[in-house]
């Protein structure tokens, strides 16, 4: 938990870039790359080596989905998230939903009850009003449901050609209640590893109307605010551990990234993964591994073995929770590695992701 | 997906592994032609459950790793040019040239793709005549068909700014040539079904009797490779050396003759070079006489490609089954999917990262054996 005691007076010097070498990991890169943005490692290592020693904060050193905050002896979460999905409206949501969505889960993630939200607009010369109009109530209706005030906001417009369409920043602050300390460095080994629901389906329904591919059935993104199980879930167990939606990168990426924080081993048994048929019919077609396809309605929760239990019980008496399910187990075992049980009894490594999966040519 | 679970049944399994078990008194040296039927066989861990005596080796059916360094250069000069889109699949947009792959060329301002389709590339062609279009053509049999008739389609459609860069390799020729290898471990093959279901199975009765090898075609699910796996040491230990069919929901004699028409229009055999291997005779396509304005090394004139290979980097090896992708000194080291080396740990079908993505937990500690290239390929070590 960081404090938001004022920097040190003396600014820090500006970066001294014709001299600049960028750390190793960034050697391979002159310029940013499509993974990147992707959520894996290339993601993580621009954060880490580039952005935070640029930035020299303490609070975001610990590199949550929201940071922790103390001001007049209350304990917030504060977060923020930039939507630049294409296409602008998808089966089961739109950018306007996600841009909502993904901000309020990050704050509850910290176990943190959302309440304010910003909203920044950038929008493309030339896209038509009734588009921004429609993105914009379905931002106001999605703020409505999660339960979260619109507080503040701004817009700007970009030249035709430098933009694409509409995209979306917000950030977000909510008030995490006492005794409640959810952070990914809190997975303990013993600790029950559950999902809220089936995987995969956000990232497959934005890929079936994106690439123009059709898997027989149209899949529906499962964009959703979380805020609510959550607090479903720290009403039973007020000790949950670790929280987080796995989004860019999938259920791989989050887990890899917990145990890496953590410094622990996380087991999976494939065959608890709850992959539904149309996103596993659809990534055995394009050579995709469900685990790091995206979610935008789901969490992974890491609870303590006494409490797995009622926590799985809460979670599945929650409408958004359903079909949750124990997926593996936190261990002392291989630090920093997720391994998974495979179907017919072997082990595989469930490794971080570099950059955004590509599909297999065969 | 009930249909595809029938072929991932653990109760199945284990009656196939039993079989095996039982059939197996001896070590034998099996490999999987096919760089997917790898990926399935590590991702299911199907290699940590056979008899120890089973050995598999990884071939060289990954169509990202075998792609010619010289033409990954060439697709990444004419990818630059101002005036192109250039198309490809996915995996191919990670391969390293000499010194950068698609993805920084991309960066830098090309107009780089990703398509699912070569028709998704002709229809990019119609919707921007004023740029030229090109679709990076690689893969074996399977993608070979597709290719081809995207190349008929713009020509009978006299779509003037398309055009194939083609790197398509044909895999009994790469049976023949490790059969022929000195130093081939290879005592039965497991066929790659999908080309199967394109050419049928009439190409390896030869090769199986002119090499007494068994050939067992097989699929990529889980059940597919272990029934496999069973018939190929079923022969192995009577010393058989016949052609089985053990993907016969896919898979005939006769195969596709659509798709063998339309290759035999636009495509002609022709000597190609394999990364890594090296060239091997009538092993590859390139376009017909009849269709060569389509052909982006015709249209573009890329010459003067010096290519420049990692000197450490032992896939050549890997792909032919030499050594296991641990045993290379670089591997999990210089040598990772972030910093490939060679293709092999590009493409996830490629076994470098197969081993690397699945298998790191128990990889033994690097003790490289000697480097031991066969004096034909130590000219293109990938």
């Amino acid at each position: 938990m960081a404090d938001t005691a004022p920097a040190s007076a003396s600014a820090p010097a500006a970066p001294d870039f014709s001299g600049w070498t960028c750390p190793a990991p960034l050697r391979d890169h002159e310029r940013i790359v499509m993974g990147h943005g992707g959520g894996g490692t290339l993601s993580a290592e621009l954060v880490e080596h580039l952005f935070a020693p640029a930035f020299g904060s303490d609070v975001l050193a610990e590199l949550g989905d929201s940071a922790h905050l103390t001001m007049g002896g209350a304990r917030l979460a504060f977060s923020t998230d930039s939507f630049v999905v294409r296409p602008l409206f998808f089966p089961g949501g739109s950018i306007g939903d996600l841009a909502v969505n993904g901000t309020v889960n990050d704050l509850a993630m910290a176990g943190a009850v959302p309440a304010y939200l910003s909203c920044g607009f950038i929008l493309e010369e030339g896209i038509e009003l009734s588009v921004v109009g429609r993105v914009a109530q379905a931002l106001g209706d999605a703020a409505r449901t999660a339960g979260v005030t619109v507080a503040t906001g701004d817009t700007k417009v970009v030249d035709a050609g430098h933009g694409d369409g509409i995209f979306i920043n917000t950030a977000g602050i909510g008030l995490v209640p006492d005794g409640v300390d959810i952070r990914p460095q809190r997975a303990a080994p013993g600790d029950a590893v559950l999902v809220s629901g089936q995987i995969g389906v956000h990232g497959v329904a934005i890929m079936s109307v994106r690439e123009g591919l059709e898997f027989g059935v149209e899949i529906q993104s499962d964009t959703a605010s979380l805020a609510g199980l959550v607090a479903d879930m720290l009403a039973v167990c007020r000790d949950l551990h670790v929280l987080r939606d796995p989004t860019r990168g999938g259920l791989a990426t989050s887990l890899n990234e917990i145990a890496g924080a953590a410094g622990v081993g996380i087991t999976l048994d494939e065959r608890s993964l709850p992959v539904p048929d149309t996103v596993a019919n659809a990534c055995s077609f394009l050579g995709l591994d469900p685990l790091y396809v995206a979610n935008e309605g789901k969490l992974v929760a890491f609870v303590p073995p006494d409490h797995a239990d009622a926590v799985l019980e809460a979670m599945r008496a929650h409408p958004l929770g359903k079909e949750s399910v124990r997926i593996g187990t936190c261990v002392a075992d291989h630090p920093g590695m997720v391994v998974a049980a495979t179907g017919l009894g072997g082990t595989r490594v469930v490794d971080m992701p570099l950059g955004e999966q590509l599909p297999r040519i065969c | 997906m009930k249909y595809l679970d029938e072929f991932s049944d653990p109760v199945l399994a284990e009656r196939l592994f039993d079989d095996i078990r039982a059939l197996t008194t001896r070590p034998w040296s099996l490999m999987e032609v096919c760089g997917g039927q790898t990926h399935s066989i590590i991702r299911h861990g199907i290699d940590q459950l056979l008899p120890d005596e089973i050995r598999l080796i990884h071939g060289p059916g990954c169509p990202v790793c075998v792609t010619p360094l010289e033409i990954i250069d060439k697709a990444l000069e004419i990818a630059s040019r101002p005036d192109v889109i250039f198309c490809s699949f996915g995996d191919m947009l990670r391969v390293p040239g000499s010194g950068r792959d698609l993805f920084q060329v991309k960066s830098e301002g090309a107009d780089v793709r990703v398509v699912y389709s070569p028709l998704d590339a002709l229809r990019i062609a119609q919707e921007n005549p004023e740029k030229q279009v090109v679709f990076f053509g690689i893969g074996f049999e399977t993608t070979a068909p597709p290719n081809a008739m995207t190349v008929y389609q713009a020509k009978k459609l006299s779509i003037p700014n398309f055009s194939l860069l083609v790197s398509h390799v044909r895999v009994p020729p790469a049976i023949d040539a490790i059969m022929n290898s000195p130093d081939c471990q290879v005592q039965a093959f497991l066929a790659a079904g999908h080309v199967c279901t394109v050419m049928g199975t009439r190409e390896y009765p030869d090769l199986a009797a002119r090499h007494e090898v068994p050939i067992v075609v097989t699929g990529f699910e889980p059940l597919d490779i272990l029934e496999g796996i069973r018939r190929a040491v079923r022969q192995l230990e009577t010393g058989e050396h016949t052609v089985e069919n053990a993907y016969p929901r896919a898979v005939n004699e006769q195969g596709s003759p659509a798709a063998q028409k339309m290759l035999a229009d636009v495509f002609e055999v022709t000597d190609r070079s394999w990364r890594g291997i090296g060239m091997i005779p009538r092993s590859g396509w390139r376009l017909s006489p009849k269709y060569r304005e389509y052909d982006a090394e015709y249209r573009f004139s890329v010459t003067g490609i010096e290519t420049e290979e990692s000197t450490v980097c032992r896939s050549g090896e890997v792909l032919q089954g030499l050594i296991k992708p641990h045993e290379c000194a670089v591997f999990g080291k210089e040598c990772t999917p972030r910093n490939p080396l060679g293709a092999t740990m590009v493409s996830s079908e490629g076994a470098c990262a197969a081993y690397y993505l699945y298998r790191r937990l128990e990889a033994p500690t690097v003790n490289a054996p000697a480097a031991n290239t066969p004096a034909k390929e130590a000219s293109s070590v990938g």
